[in-house]
């Protein structure tokens, strides 16, 4: 029986769900409910809308619970359960049939999704109860959660795009949730705008799987894959789908948008632009492993991509004043190391959606707390007006605080047991691949520890450089609740979820096994090296953050400083070589289409019209009636024809 | 009740309401627009009962057929019946007619003569659009062809805008250029025909062997005056102008169901009738079809004029449906078929929304918008939910459509595909531009209180948005109508879809 059902999922099939299960679309049922009722329900629900979303987000949560303990009773073989829904596009010979796939790696991020969006609903009474819209805000928190699910439940590629791009949806209207400021209703169309153009790869790698293999649902595709698919179809879907993936995960090249999506209210970037939507190309990758398994050239571009917006993300991070464009830079990098990882395949695959698990938290934490902070400090975002915040407010130091230590890989805080392992697979292979992205992880490790240090330390301690109008002060109960929650989870989840390898056994079903692989270096040269940088990192930003004063104004900068500043030059580059040659073209159009197109037709009517001209303006009275005749006409005919039959 | 002549009940029914509309007495015109809303609506019943007698899995192309001799002297009927992308056409057609009346409800403030005479006019005009999908003799879709450029034209020319004789004219002349082209095509089918007393059936004109050159210059003039009337590029530019001039509500009718004529009459007419011709047109179609997306949506982001906008968009749409048509593929032909439909809904709403703000706002003009997610937030909801669905955001209907057709073009033509594809990307640059111009930014300032969306507005928007939303998760009922339908004028084409590339995937 047993040796079965491992065989059944060695496979890839997904037994019919059963129980508790088969009510998986709940999941996204409940929150999409919540949305509804407040953006159908008008302000008669600014009263109880945002609680009532809140308990809408809370009961998903229960339900993915109750069907994860449900899952962890059976059998490994038999865990993966799918949902028949309905049938959803039936056209011509495309069949796709609306259903979920319920398995290790989707109960995993319900768990993720549901339970972190929940708190930082929670923390979202507190953090919006003044704003005006505060309804409409938690209609879109809701809608995303509902977005999220769908994305990570669905059983096929199509109903995937549907949350895919319902998440993104959610992103922009968050994001431009302030749209007043036309600043972030700017911010807000970049990020929809640079999500379309990885939305074109996600769909061309839909056209080609359908065309190539005549099915879009996981299971189908999985089998062809498997079953002899050719490379050069394998390697075009993959790196369709990894487009795609850059898109909604910030991975260079189309990393330009993160940073501005920081307009969002702070919960907002907490929740959907560092511990869930953003990781949603990992998850592809990663659920798509049966095709990129078949296509290497695909998966090292995959590595080649996480390894470069790693080290991106990294070198900005050192240059922001903003906390949040700060935070945001480390997302980035941090989603490049899941993406290095997932790119590995079976080896590195299972540590990605770890370190996205702790990631989740720890940066989720983070950016609460960096909301918190924000709370307290009328809103301000500038670090070198910050300092000496440890005294001021102690739960969001402290809180923060287990974040930082997270996600520096110092142990036995959560991120050590994800992030090492990344940088322990990235050394593993042959030729000289382990040595570039081993060393680049490595190094980035490095980078990371000094920019979350600087960070750290300027908004904490130091000296205060506060503006005079600033009283510091701790954030209320449903803020600081969320934190410490996310907090112990950034402190202990790594640790407990590697007890034995749990989480990476857990995982394996899709993630898929490997034999035992030795990285070039052995494993505790790894581990101290990366400690040995950890600790420079922390010792530099200590001496020039902590130690010396910080300068309030900005200073100049060194050349690398400016560009990190500016991102690199990535805005300067997407605006030379795409908007500003976009915005000539569509003048252009415009122009000719006015003058060319239609004006050759005004001439050729001119040119009947003006040998006939006197003739029209003696008829032009008469034009009505000749029309009204030819109604009458027609009227009469058909009306006789009525008659006559 | 199998014989009972559903379809011409249905289009006599606001026939006769036009008449009577039009002869109120001068006390009771006040009324106009409550009797045409009232037939408007009694006419949707029909047709859904109509609906419901039809069967998805019948053999026969036409079903609901009536045929009766007209002018036997020179093969005319009257016949009329419906396939399945018919059928959806009429019930799109049936839908939006007491929506625009009801958008159009205080249009002609005046009262009056002017005001009955309006609605009487949209009433004719449902006749004819009933027709025109129904007729299943092309001289008698020709005598439909034709006829709906009449109450239009009143409709642009007479209640328009300010330059609404320039527009209703460039109309006339487009559209009747188009059709004296395609008259030359019909006399010249019925000469090749099998003639007789009821040669211009298209059942007779089925199937023919016409002789390469023939049917190639019978197919271009039956496309050339679909192609204006669709529009595609480049015969476009009177669709930007009319649509600005024209009142919302007419633009509606014309952008969202008059304009479906063209591709309708494409896959009736040049696919059954010239297979051979249409196969050889291929890659000239194609590419028209191409540019015609990326040129919509290029010139869509370069406009100001709110109007103009949403008719380019249009003119990019039309240009994915015609991809779809030519594609030769079960899905990008079903594809195309629920493309005509949702595009429909979704042009209406983004037309209808987009006048109430111009209501509001006394301007057209994009520019003199911002901030007015402060002013009116509930309509500015409706706005953006519009405006999605014209992104073809997935969850809603458009994007089920936008995808079967590039995912069925894909399966014959990777390349023209795939350029379509980076329509999707411009889509949401001329959505969220305009969506930014003039919802976003700090609350203007206005002279006096702006009010938020009324009973009466929400009434217009509320089937049209459901709309998205059901065919978005559930189009499969209008896809059961649409299949056999599509099906079938494959088979008459006689190509069959292209098996999956990767021999031992398909299998399941």
């Amino acid at each position: 029986m047993t040796s079965l059902a491992t065989l059944a999922a060695a496979d890839g099939a997904a037994t019919a769900a059963t129980g508790i299960t088969a009510y998986a679309w709940l999941l996204v049922a409940l929150p999409m409910l919540g949305a509804a009722v407040l953006l159908l329900g008008g302000r008669a629900t600014d009263k109880w809308g945002p609680l009532f979303a809140t308990a809408m987000s809370w009961a998903a949560f229960v339900v993915g619970a109750i069907i994860w303990i449900s899952m962890v009773g059976r059998d490994p073989g038999a865990r993966a359960a799918s949902l028949h829904l309905f049938s959803w596009v039936p056209a011509g010979s495309f069949n796709v049939d609306a259903g979920m796939l319920v398995d290790q790696l989707s109960v995993t991020f319900v768990l993720l999704v549901t339970f972190v969006g929940s708190l930082i609903h929670v923390y979202s009474l507190g953090y919006m109860e003044h704003d005006p819209d505060k309804r409409r805000f938690f209609a879109y928190l809701n809608l995303f959660v509902a977005a999220m699910l769908l994305l990570v439940l669905a059983d096929s590629y199509l109903l995937l795009y549907v949350g895919w791009e319902g998440v993104g949806l959610a992103s922009y209207l968050l994001i431009g949730f302030w749209n007043h400021n036309p600043a972030y209703a700017t911010a807000a169309n970049k990020a929809f705008v640079v999500n379309r153009v990885g939305d074109f790869g996600l769909s061309v790698a839909i056209m080609i799987m359908f065309a190539a293999f005549g099915t879009v649902s996981f299971a189908g595709v999985q089998q062809a894959a498997q079953g002899g698919a050719g490379e050069g179809v394998l390697t075009a879907i993959g790196l369709m789908l990894l487009l795609g993936a850059c898109g909604k995960s910030a991975q260079f090249p189309l990393q330009s948008w993160l940073g501005d999506a920081m307009a969002g209210p702070t919960p907002v970037s907490a929740l959907i632009h560092a511990a869930t939507m953003v990781t949603a190309g990992v998850y592809l990758v990663v659920r798509s492993g049966f095709i990129f398994h078949g296509a290497p050239n695909a998966q090292l571009v995959v590595v080649i991509v996480g390894a470069i917006t790693l080290l991106f993300g990294a070198v900005v991070g050192c240059a922001k004043d903003d906390i949040k464009k700060a935070l945001a830079a480390s997302t980035m990098s941090q989603i490049g190391y899941m993406m290095l990882a997932a790119g590995l395949g079976p080896v590195g695959a299972a540590f990605a959606i770890f370190h996205l698990l702790t990631h989740g938290f720890f940066k989720a934490g983070m950016f609460l707390g960096a909301g918190s902070v924000m709370h307290g400090m009328n809103d301000q975002v500038d670090m070198r007006r910050f300092g000496g915040l440890s005294g001021a407010m102690k739960i969001t130091w402290v809180t923060f605080g287990l974040g930082w230590l997270a996600i520096l890989g110092v142990p036995p805080f959560s991120g050590f047991w994800s992030k090492d392992k990344i940088i322990e697979a990235a050394f593993i292979g042959e030729g000289w691949r382990p040595w570039v992205f081993g060393l680049t992880a490595l190094i980035g490790a490095g980078i990371t520890a000094f920019y979350m240090s600087r960070l750290f330390f300027m908004t904490f301690h130091g000296k205060k450089r506060w503006t005079d109008d600033v009283h510091p002060h701790e954030s209320p109960r449903t803020m600081t609740v969320p934190m410490m929650v996310l907090a112990v989870g950034s402190a202990l989840l790594g640790l407990v979820l590697s007890i034995g390898g749990t989480f990476t056994h857990w995982l394996e079903p899709i993630t898929g096994s490997h034999g035992e692989e030795h990285p070039v270096l052995s494993v505790p040269v790894i581990t101290i090296l990366t400690l040995v940088l950890v600790i420079g990192g922390i010792a530099l930003a200590w001496m020039r953050y902590w130690r010396d004063s910080v300068p309030v104004a900005q200073p100049t900068g060194s050349l690398a400083t400016r560009a990190a500043r500016r991102d690199l030059y990535q805005d300067d580059v997407n605006e030379g070589v795409f908007m500003r040659p976009g915005l000539h073209l569509t003048r252009a159009l415009v122009f000719a289409d006015n003058r060319g197109v239609d004006g050759g037709f005004g001439g050729l009517a001119a040119l009947v019209g003006g040998t006939s001209s006197r003739l029209r303006r003696l008829q032009n009275g008469f034009a009505r009636s000749y029309a009204l005749t030819m109604l009458a006409g027609v009227v009469v005919i058909l009306g006789a024809l009525w008659v006559i039959q | 009740m199998t014989n009972f002549p559903w379809l011409t009940v249905i289009g006599l029914i606001p026939l006769i309401g036009a008449a009577v509309v039009a002869a109120l007495p001068a006390g009771v015109t006040d009324r106009a627009k409550h009797i045409a809303l009232g037939v408007s609506v009694v006419t949707l019943v029909m047709g859904i009962a109509a609906a419901l007698q039809f069967e998805n899995k019948s053999g026969t192309q036409f079903q609901l057929a009536e045929q009766h001799e007209w002018i036997p002297q020179f093969g005319v009927s009257y016949a009329v019946g419906v396939d399945g992308i018919a059928l959806v056409m009429i019930l799109m057609a049936l839908v939006l007619t007491p929506v625009c009346i009801l958008a159009a409800w205080r249009d002609v403030p005046e009262g009056g003569k002017r005001e009955k005479n309006y609605f009487a006019l949209m009433l004719a005009l449902e006749t004819f659009m009933v027709g025109v999908f129904a007729a299943t003799d092309v001289f008698l879709f020709y005598v439909f062809f034709e006829a709906m450029l009449i109450p239009v034209y009143f409709l642009i020319g007479s209640y328009g805008g300010p330059r609404r004789q320039y527009a209703a004219v460039k109309f006339l002349l487009f559209s009747l250029a188009g059709g004296l082209v395609m008259l030359v095509g019909v006399l010249a089918l019925y000469h090749y025909g099998p003639g007789g007393s009821d040669g211009f059936l298209v059942s007779k004109l089925t199937g023919l062997h016409l002789g390469t050159t023939p049917e190639r210059l019978m197919f271009v003039a039956f496309f050339f005056a679909f192609a204006v009337k669709a529009p595609m590029w480049p015969v476009h530019t009177w669709l930007p102008d009319a649509s600005t001039e024209a009142r919302p509500a007419t633009a509606v009718l014309l952008v969202g169901v008059l304009d479906k004529v063209g591709t309708f009459g494409m896959i009736r007419f040049c696919l059954q009738l010239f297979p051979e011709a249409s196969r050889w047109a291929t890659p000239v179609v194609l590419v028209l079809a191409v540019i015609s997306i990326l040129y919509g949506a290029l010139l869509a982001i370069g406009q100001t004029d709110l109007m103009r906008l949403i008719a380019y968009t249009s003119v990019s749409h039309f240009g994915f449906i015609v991809l779809g048509i030519f594609a030769f593929t079960t899905t990008g032909a079903a594809g195309s078929t629920l493309y005509m439909l949702n595009h429909g809904f979704s042009t209406a709403a983004l037309f209808l929304v987009g006048a109430m703000l111009v209501a509001r706002r006394g301007s057209k003009r994009i520019p003199d918008f911002g901030g007015w997610q402060r002013v009116t937030p509930g309509l500015a909801g409706v706005f953006l939910v519009a405006g999605l669905s014209g992104l073809a955001l997935p969850g809603l209907s458009s994007f089920v459509s936008e995808f079967l057709v590039l995912v069925g073009t894909f399966q014959r033509y990777k390349f023209a595909a795939v350029v379509a594809t980076a329509g999707i990307v411009l889509a949401a640059l001329y959505i969220l531009l305009m969506y930014k111009r003039m919802m976003t930014g700090p609350k203007p300032e206005l002279e006096g209180p702006v009010r938020d969306i009324s009973l009466r507005e929400k009434i217009v928007v509320a089937p049209l948005i459901a709309a998205f939303v059901v065919l978005g998760f559930y189009p499969k009922p209008a896809l059961d109508m649409l299949n056999p339908a599509v099906s079938k004028t494959l088979q008459y084409v006689g190509v069959s879809d292209p098996t999956p590339t990767s021999a031992d995937g398909s299998t399941k």
